[in-house]
Parts: C-alpha cells; structure tokens; sequence
C-alpha cells in the first residue's frame, strides 16, 4: 500500500524526469482519450444488446398465439381448437380474443372504429404456455387437422433470430473491449519506448548519477500511467455524455436499451482506471526491455 | 581506492594503453595530465564505469568490478562523483533540480535543501539556480557538473577538465573545492593540462601527478 503511494506521488524530481511535453505525451493522452470514448460505447453496447435480449425472451417466451382464418366455419374451427388445448399438457390458458381486443391490434393501421362485422378477420386465440411448454409439432398437427389452415404461432420464427443477433451483438461489444485494451496498451508501449529512444540523454545523466534502471523505468511507468489516466478520464466523461444524449424512449425501439441507467454508469467510470492499469503494464514492460537492451 | 592491474584498453582495434597498472590510496589527490587524445577521458570513465577494459582487473572501493551486475553499478557510481569534460544535464529541469539528482535517484529523502544552496554559493551559482543548463556558459556547466558530483559526498571525485572552461579566479575556487573535499578524506583524481594550476595545488597539498603518454601512465618527477 505505501509502495503504491510512494508510486502515486513519487519523488517530484522524478516525476518531471520525463520532459513534460512532446510527440510521445501528446500521442498518449490522445489515444487513451480516443480509446477510452470508443470503450464506453462498446460497454454501453455490452450491457444494451445483454438486456435487449433479456427483454425479447421475457415478453415473447411462453407465449403463443393460434391464428384460424376467416370463412363460415371459423367459430366452430375456433371451438374445436379451443377443446383441443385444453386437453393438450404444456397449455396454461387459451383464450379468444374479443372483438374489442382485435379492434386494439388494429387500430395501429386502420384507425378507430373499424367496422369489424363487415371485415373478414382471421380468429386469433391467446396460449399461455407452461415453462416447458407443449409439443410444439404434435400440437400444431392436431390443430390443423381440427380446423384446416390453422396456425399454431410461439413467436419463434422472429423471437429467435432477434435473441441470436442480440447476444451476437453483445459478443461484439465483448470483442470490442479487448480489441480496445489491446491496441490502447500497445500505442502507449510504443509512445514510451520512443520517448525512452529519444530521451537517450537523460537516461545517461540519470546512469552516471547512480538510477538503478528500475528508477528510471519507475520515472517512465509513473509519468505514461498518469497521462493515459488523465486522457482516459477524459475520454470517458465524453463518451458518458455522448452516450446521455442518445435520443431514449420506447419510441425508438432497438436503440431505447442504448444507455447506462442507475448503477451501470459506474461501469464506464472504471475505463480510466483499467487504462492506467494499461499503462502501467505497458510502460514497464517496454521501459525495462529498453534499458536492458542498451545497457 | 583505485586499482588498475594491467588493464588493456582499445578502440575498434586501435590499442590506447596495454598494460596500464596503477594504484590509488584511499584520501589521495592525483592530477592526471598528458597530451590531447593521450586516453585521459578514457582512463577516468573506465574508472567510473562507463567503459569496460578489453583485459585486466579494476578493483574499485575494494571491489572487484568484473561482472558486477547493473543495480551494483548503479550504487556503485553514488559514491563516485564524476565531472565530465562535456557535462550533459537533464535540460529540461533547472540547476538546482539537476545538481539535486543523486540525492533523487538514490532515494534518500534526507533534507540537503541547505547543502544546497551552500553548494551553489560555493561554485558561484548561486544566482542561478532556477536556470536550465542550455542557459549557461560552458564554464557555468562545468561547476554545476561538480555541484552535482559532490552532493552526496562521494568518496571517490573523478574530474575531467573542471577548469577547462573558466578563468583562473573561477580555476582556483574550484581547486579550493577539490582541496577542501580531499581534506575531508575524499580520494581526487582530477584530468587537467593546466600546469599552473597543478604547480599551485602542489603548494598546498600533497598532490601527485600521473603522466598518461603513449599507452603507459607514470608518476611524474618533482619538475612535471
Ligand atoms: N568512443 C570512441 N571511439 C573511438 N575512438 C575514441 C573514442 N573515444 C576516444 N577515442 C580516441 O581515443 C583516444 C583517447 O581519447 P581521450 O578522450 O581519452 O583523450 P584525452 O586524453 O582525454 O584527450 P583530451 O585532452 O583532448 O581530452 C583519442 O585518440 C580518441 O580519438
Ligand atoms: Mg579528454
């Protein structure tokens, strides 16, 4: 604790050991702010499509719907099915839409007061599955043998390409963060090994005067991993706000998950200390490689 | 202090010396002088460690040098004060800063903020201290390089050329530096080609003078 205190403040003449300015801090502050906005966007993506998927599943599973066309014979189709589930296991409840309900569905695309009587609507009849559910195949036969041209719908035909792309999406976001990390910690393993190369000079006053090369790395290490913090912190309070401002609501369907809410906007607030982290790894690695090599 | 024991040194094939022995007494004060492109730089940075000899022993402080490991040096050369004859600074930190490095890198935290401004004072720098090196005058260069040589009271001081850049006023407060320092116990060997300030050093302590010619060094007679 107190060695990680020591290397938080250090010696002042060490800290400023490092020229203050230059390519290499300009190149480190700025990726680690770049990489830092793209990483909150990717968190964001993460948690969003995770909780999308969560959502779909959650509305859509247990659920089902038996569609029997419309012609003279509907009504007594639609006893017949409704008989059929409930001898049928897996069947919680089966229920015929009213016309009031139907009017609902429809108003969406023809307006209030749809004169139902003179449409020919399909009978729609509301299935709640248990959690294992039924046979879906057996069912679906008896159902069209009952009333011809009836269909038994769970919603999977969409509900399952939309869970696939939504967890595909997540992957990516997971994909995204390493890919992130990775470049992050290798830009600022190169910005310092150049800014090592160039400050050839200092390190040799440093060796006359007696640094150990873990001083110098240490000198190094210390000045990248506060950079990379500053520009990460930086980056994230951008990409916090960014995100803020994306246009939210149910109005917008997909992209209404996009966003942190409550406690999940503690997750982009660990981007700067990850990239300080980063840092700290690369720096070393790169600054003791370095020293060794010229030796 | 200082042990040579037929050390050979060459530069991609040139041969500088061959067979140089040498011993140096704790508490001593040599000069070492010679002609330009004699091995006078050369000798003192294998005594400081920059350079490794192509054969022979180097003891140093009572070591033996050979395959000591990095860190070893590194402590090794803190308490070796070294005045180079193109001194190089971190230019980007100010004198005082820059004079303050050993007590830095060796960690102590000990307060020798007063040392300090003594220190300056004494090389007559101290109205400089909040300059860069870049600002200063070669002779300027040269005393904040002894500044910062002698801040952690080596016990060896190796000086190349103190002098080489200063009037002789400036030339003898230095050499009154480095008499001081030998009184207090340190071991001096200081580079010079300047006779008069050896002839006047000889008049105050018992200074001798290492002749470096042609690949060999030897002690000088009374007359140089
Ligand atoms: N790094 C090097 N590579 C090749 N030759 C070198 C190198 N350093 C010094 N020399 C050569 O070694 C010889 C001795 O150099 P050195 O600097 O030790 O001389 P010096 O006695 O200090 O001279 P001066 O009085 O001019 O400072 C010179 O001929 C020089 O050219
Ligand atoms: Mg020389």
């Amino acid at each position: 604790m107190s060695r990680l205190r020591d290397f938080l403040i250090g010696d002042p003449t060490a800290t400023r050991i490092v020229p203050p300015s230059g390519f290499t801090a300009v190149l480190t502050i700025a990726s680690a702010a770049a990489m830092a906005f793209l990483a909150v966007f990717a968190i964001a993506l993460h948690l969003a499509t995770g909780e999308l998927a969560a959502r779909w599943e959650a509305e859509l599973a247990g659920t089902a719907t038996v569609r029997i066309p419309a012609s003279e014979n509907a009504e007594a189709d639609a006893a017949a099915v409704l008989t059929a589930l409930s001898q049928t296991p897996g069947i919680v409840e089966a229920r015929r839409l009213t016309d009031e309900e139907q009017l609902v569905l429809l108003a969406p695309w023809f307006g209030d007061g749809v004169p139902l009587d003179r449409l020919r609507l399909p009978v729609l009849i509301e299935v709640l599955e248990t959690d294992a559910g039924p046979d879906v195949t057996g069912l679906s036969e008896r159902i069209s043998a009952e009333a011809p041209g009836a269909v038994y719908d769970n919603h999977s035909r969409w509900r399952v390409p939309l869970a696939n792309a939504a967890s595909r999406l997540r992957q990516l976001g997971a994909v995204s963060l390493l890919l992130i990390a990775g470049v992050t910690a290798v830009t600022i393993a190169l910005a310092a090994s150049s800014a090592l190369a160039a400050n050839g000079q200092v390190i040799d006053v440093l060796r006359i005067v007696g640094a150990r090369d873990g001083w110098i790395a240490a000198a190094f290490t210390r000045r990248f991993t506060m950079r990379a913090f500053a520009g990460a912190l930086g980056g994230t309070i951008i990409g916090m706000i960014a995100v803020a401002l994306v246009p939210g609501g149910v109005e917008t369907g997909v992209l209404s998950g996009l966003g942190f809410d409550g406690l999940q906007w503690l997750w982009p607030l660990l981007v700067p200390f990850v990239a300080a982290g980063l840092a700290f790894g690369a720096t070393w690695v790169a600054a003791a490689r370095r020293l060794k090599e010229d030796g | 202090m200082i042990e040579l024991d037929k050390v050979a040194m060459s530069y991609g094939g040139r041969t500088l010396f061959q067979d140089v022995s040498l011993s140096i007494s704790p508490g001593s004060f040599h000069f070492l002088t010679g002609p330009s492109g004699a091995g006078k730089t050369t000798l003192l940075k294998l005594c400081s460690l920059e350079l490794g000899a192509q054969s022979g022993h180097l003891k140093l402080l009572g070591q033996d040098v050979q395959g000591i490991d990095r860190d070893q040096i590194a402590r090794m050369r803190r308490r070796i004060g070294v005045v180079h004859q193109d001194s190089r600074f971190v230019d980007h930190l100010s004198v005082a800063e820059n004079v303050m490095l050993p007590v830095a890198v060796s960690g102590r935290s000990t307060d020798v903020s007063g040392d300090l401004g003594e220190l300056l004072g004494w090389v007559g720098l101290a109205d400089a201290a909040e300059r860069t090196p870049p600002e200063l005058s070669g002779g300027e260069r040269q005393r904040v390089a002894l500044a910062r040589a002698i801040i952690l009271s080596p016990e060896i001081v190796l000086a190349d050329e103190p002098t080489g850049n200063v009037d002789w006023d400036m030339s003898l407060r230095l050499l009154d530096l480095l008499i001081e320092l030998n009184r207090l116990g340190k071991t001096i060997l200081c580079a010079t080609h300047d006779l008069n300030l050896i002839r006047h050093a000889k008049s105050r302590v018992s200074a001798r003078v290492l002749r470096i010619k042609d690949g060999a060094v030897a002690l000088a007679g009374a007359g140089l």
